[in-house]
């Protein structure tokens, strides 16, 4: 094994793991705000939208992370084609941020739905009384706690997220696993290179993963 | 630009031999089903033994164990399955590597690959459920065992293990579905399994929304079958008066 070659490829890996933080941090903000919509339309008391919701959520919880990505690969172009009528290219980066928000939207509503449930029904009461309306009482009262409770289990999710980032390479898109397999095959160290993408992410997943361990002691009350 | 939508293709021929786009699908999953059912095999037995590993009273041994989960928790499955597939076999001796590479043919190396990997992967996630399992259980029962002079193996063996495998019915579930899901992986290293299938069938007939719909349609069948089964197991194991119905 000889890791030399790692060095002089480092900038081209930093691109790819800027392309797959990037792909993270929007596909997380897009997946929580609407998980957080499909958490409200589950606990509505409308039963079709709770319904709606509730079959989003089982859908795209019972078929595989990569069979979406490779899906939205091949048929949001189509559809965009369809909608406006003429070519439109999406790159392989739109199509799987589309992908995972969508996808993980399903995990983060079930987290969201959790902790607005854990919130005790005098506070929506309360805040009925003070008479606010429902986004009122949501965005200010209930949805801030839910927030603060799940934290936690909101980035674990999304540190788990940060590893399936990686399926991305099903349609070629160079993220960081990708970047540092075609750097490896390249300079005839493949496996160097492997191991090295491997270490990378077990770091800062491990790291991440204790930082969440450590608030979540800290914010049990 | 038109589409040409057409439910009758699985039908149709698919231009290589006799085969129907349909068999493409069946083949498919019945790759999926024979990686799943072995890796899982694996990732039980394996996820037992690392869990009952990191409940002992020893230091090293419930270290190791807690290693195994923190490794194989922490590095992306495709990673794992890249280095299972493109990198141990250079470092397996002789014999093992000339079998592996070229008395095998490729969809089984590719198969053996998977399943190591997605055994070993998912034994992190089983054994996390076991040590819950095993810690959820009141503190008496161990002792009570010892008490009437069980060794701590007749203690795992006849107390501990038989409720908390039953505790973590539902847990286990979750686990068993992820393993058919996260199959599909198998399909980046060549293994002709259902997404693979399925994308070729997409490629080949041009009719993607009909293809992926129908494997959508299979994997939701799959999951719910797999859900029933498991609630009718929990249902026939459940230690009457200790375990509350329903999930």
């Amino acid at each position: 094994m000889d890791f030399s070659q790692i060095v002089p490829a480092l900038p081209a890996l930093m691109e790819g793991m800027v392309v797959t933080l990037k792909l993270l941090v929007m596909a997380v903000l897009g997946g929580v705000v609407l998980g957080t919509f499909i958490a409200l339309g589950r606990l509505s008391s409308n039963a079709f939208l709770s319904g709606l919701a509730k079959a989003y959520v089982n859908y795209f919880r019972s078929i595989p992370l990569l069979l979406v990505i490779i899906w939205f690969y091949l048929a949001v172009p189509m559809l965009l084609n369809w909608i406006t009528g003429d070519f439109v290219p999406v790159g392989a980066f739109a199509s799987c941020l589309v992908a995972f928000m969508m996808f993980e939207a399903a995990y983060y509503a079930e987290i969201v739905r959790a902790g607005i449930q854990a919130i005790s029904r005098g506070q929506v009461n309360a805040a009925y009384a003070l008479g606010m309306t429902y986004g009122q009482a949501m965005r200010l009262v209930i949805l801030p706690q839910a927030f603060r409770k799940m934290l936690p289990l909101l980035l674990q999710q999304s540190i788990i997220l940060f590893q399936d980032t990686s399926l991305v390479y099903a349609v070629g898109l160079m993220d960081f696993l990708n970047s540092a397999r075609s750097r490896g095959d390249i300079l005839g160290q493949p496996h160097e290179f492997l191991i090295f993408a491997g270490a990378v992410y077990f770091v800062i997943s491990y790291c991440a993963s204790y930082i969440v361990k450590r608030l979540q002691k800290r914010l049990v009350v | 630009m038109n589409y040409n939508w057409d439910w009758g293709v699985f039908f149709k021929s698919t231009g290589v031999g006799q085969e129907i786009y349909l068999d493409w699908f069946v083949s498919g999953l019945g790759w999926t089903i024979a990686v799943a059912l072995v890796a899982w095999i694996i990732a039980l037995i394996l996820g037992a033994v690392l869990g009952v590993m990191r409940t002992v009273p020893n230091r090293l041994v419930a270290g190791i164990a807690t290693a195994y989960v923190e490794l194989f928790r922490n590095v992306p499955l495709l990673v794992q399955l890249f280095i299972w597939y493109f990198l141990v076999p250079d470092y397996l001796p002789e014999g093992l590597q000339t079998w592996f590479k070229q008395d095998l043919s490729p969809a089984t190396s590719a198969y053996v690959s998977v399943v190591v990997c997605l055994g070993l992967f998912t034994a992190a996630r089983v054994c996390e459920q076991v040590r819950t399992g095993i810690q959820a259980l009141p503190r008496g029962q161990a002792y009570a065992g010892l008490a009437v002079g069980f060794n701590l193996v007749q203690v795992y063996r006849h107390v501990l293990l038989p409720q908390a495998f039953r505790i973590i019915i539902p847990p286990l579930t979750s686990e068993f579905l992820n393993v058919f899901k996260n199959s599909s992986v198998a399909s980046l290293i060549g293994l002709m399994e259902l997404l693979a299938q399925t994308r070729q069938t997409a490629e080949f007939s041009a009719n993607i929304f009909e293809a992926f719909t129908l494997a959508t349609l299979i994997y939701f069948v799959l999951n719910m079958s797999l859900m029933v089964f498991m609630g009718w197991v929990e249902r026939r194991v459940r230690v009457p008066g200790l375990m509350v119905g329903g999930k």
